[in-house]
């Protein structure tokens, strides 16, 4: 299941765990980022709290917890090459796994299709 | 979307919407902050080969003295500046600052002598206020004008000079500094060796009329790409240059910024024309026995970016403030986090290790020598 944000996140939900990354629409608009702070495995976050950091050229920015939850795992590729975020955001360059307090919170998430109209 | 119906554009808005640049409210005017490229490519692109930059936001004043003599409009600005006017060449420029009563700085300018009159160039946020700065300050002996029907581009980068010199042979002839009027596709253009990037290059007043039409020629040349706000942030960072109203303000002296370059022997204690500026006892003072605190260089030593308003400790528990970052990001030629800041002066020596505090972490930053890069005017 592929859910989306109004914050920019998108989540594939599988079996009560979300893989967490952030959509093309957000990559573009922030444009080359040059570093990536995740969290650490193992904590745990309310739904809005912020779970990364990252940094283009010009700006920080925060990507925000989508859901409550606790981070099961990282993706230690986009750390190590924060370019990766703007050439694959909804691919190789999810952020982090997160075992949703509430598997069917997810739900009354966006769809694709309600998202790709927000950022119309 | 944010409301920008109410911002001021310049002539060459329209050229900006048409190369696909995201604009943004900037000192009051909608002004391109990047291209499609992005910042990291711009950046490059003016590093290796050549970047123009719309800078028309800020502010063309001319100084003209009643008199006709320039050495009456030099003198006369000499009171507001803290620098060496009256030596000042005819076709030369020079860096300057507006200090005040208390010795802090209200803006920095560029001022060249242009024979009958001088040329200033302003920061745009500041120029209504400089404007009236000056005409309180000059009127005696000077007419004061704001030119509003001018644009002023930025041409900047190692192919800058051959670029120009495609449409004006003599540009070669122009040293660091130099200031010259010249005819590009026959409009007459005011032009300094000069910039804001560390690199060499120009910046070319233009009437407004002309500006699209001057400025498109230039970029048709497959060496020069449009380079919004956000390189040029970054550019000036690399070149260690300050930024008014982050790195040096009305509470910063020019010893405090460390700018005292900008003030040439003459106005110093023992000079020809020693004072006689706003902030002179303040400003002299400092120079004799230095002063509290300094702008320095800042090189995180991780990956993370340390950005403007972090603080700086001596410790990495937050305990003993030191200073604070006035700038700070990415330097894509430096290809790593850069910053310049403030700290106290046990702590301005190279090399010395300080902690900014970013999300609750305290993350180890050198003391650094700026510029960052290497700066390639043609002196």
């Amino acid at each position: 299941m592929l859910k989306f944000t109004d914050e920019h996140e998108w989540l594939k939900v599988e079996a009560g765990v979300a893989t967490v990354g952030i959509t093309e629409h957000a990559a573009g608009q922030l444009g080359d980022l040059v570093f990536v702070e995740l969290p650490e495995t193992g904590a745990t976050f309310a739904k809005g709290d912020t779970a990364a950091t990252v940094e283009s050229v010009k700006a920080a920015s925060d990507v925000y917890c989508p859901l409550d939850g606790e981070i099961v795992e990282v993706n230690q590729a986009i750390v190590d090459d924060p370019s990766l975020v703007n050439s694959d955001p909804q691919g190789a360059a999810w952020f982090f796994k997160l075992k949703l307090a509430d598997p069917n919170a997810a739900d009354a998430l966006l769809d694709e299709a309600a998202y790709k109209e927000l950022v119309a | 979307m944010e409301d920008i119906s109410h911002l001021k554009h310049t002539p060459l808005r329209a050229l900006h919407l048409s190369l696909g640049a995201r604009m943004v409210p900037f000192a009051g005017y909608e002004m391109p902050v990047q291209y499609p490229d992005g910042v990291m490519k711009e950046h490059l692109h003016t590093r290796t080969a050549a970047g123009l930059f719309d800078v028309s936001h800020m502010g063309q004043v001319i100084v003209r003295p009643k008199s006709g003599k320039i050495e009456d409009a030099a003198l006369a600005l000499e009171k507001l500046v803290p620098v060496d006017v009256l030596g000042l060449g005819e076709g030369r420029q020079r860096y300057a600052i507006f200090t005040n009563a208390e010795g802090g700085i209200l803006d920095d300018l560029m001022i060249a002598n242009r024979g009958d009159h001088l040329f200033l160039v302003v920061n745009a946020a500041c120029k209504d206020a400089d404007f009236e700065h000056l005409k309180k300050g000059l009127s005696d002996s000077c007419e004061v004008t704001m030119l509003d029907d001018r644009a002023l581009i930025a041409l900047q980068g190692p192919h800058a000079e051959a670029v120009l010199g495609e449409l004006w042979a003599d540009v070669s002839a122009m040293r660091f500094m130099d200031v010259a009027e010249a005819d590009l596709h026959d409009v007459t253009c005011i032009i300094s060796r000069s910039g804001y990037t560390g690199e060499d290059g120009f910046e070319i007043s233009i009437p407004s009329v002309s500006a699209a039409d001057v400025t498109q020629r230039l970029l048709e040349h497959p060496d020069v790409k449009p380079i919004g706000l956000g390189a040029r942030d970054s550019l000036r960072l690399e070149a260690g240059l300050c930024l008014y109203g982050n790195d040096i303000d009305t509470t910063t002296t020019p010893v405090e910024g460390a700018i005292e370059w900008a003030m040439q022997k003459a106005r110093r204690a023992g000079g020809a024309r020693e004072g006689g500026f706003p902030g002179a006892d303040r400003i002299l003072g400092q120079f004799a026995e230095g002063a509290s605190r300094r702008r320095v260089g800042l090189k995180p030593e991780g990956r993370a970016p340390v950005r403007g308003g972090a603080n700086l400790f001596a410790d990495t528990e937050g305990k003993t403030l030191v200073g604070k970052v006035t700038s700070g990001g990415f330097g894509p030629t430096v290809d790593g986090p850069i910053a310049m800041g403030y700290v106290d002066a046990t702590h301005t020596d190279n090399g010395t290790t300080v902690y900014a505090e970013v999300r609750g972490k305290y993350l180890p930053v050198a003391v650094a020598a700026l510029p960052f890069v290497k700066q390639t005017y043609k002196r």
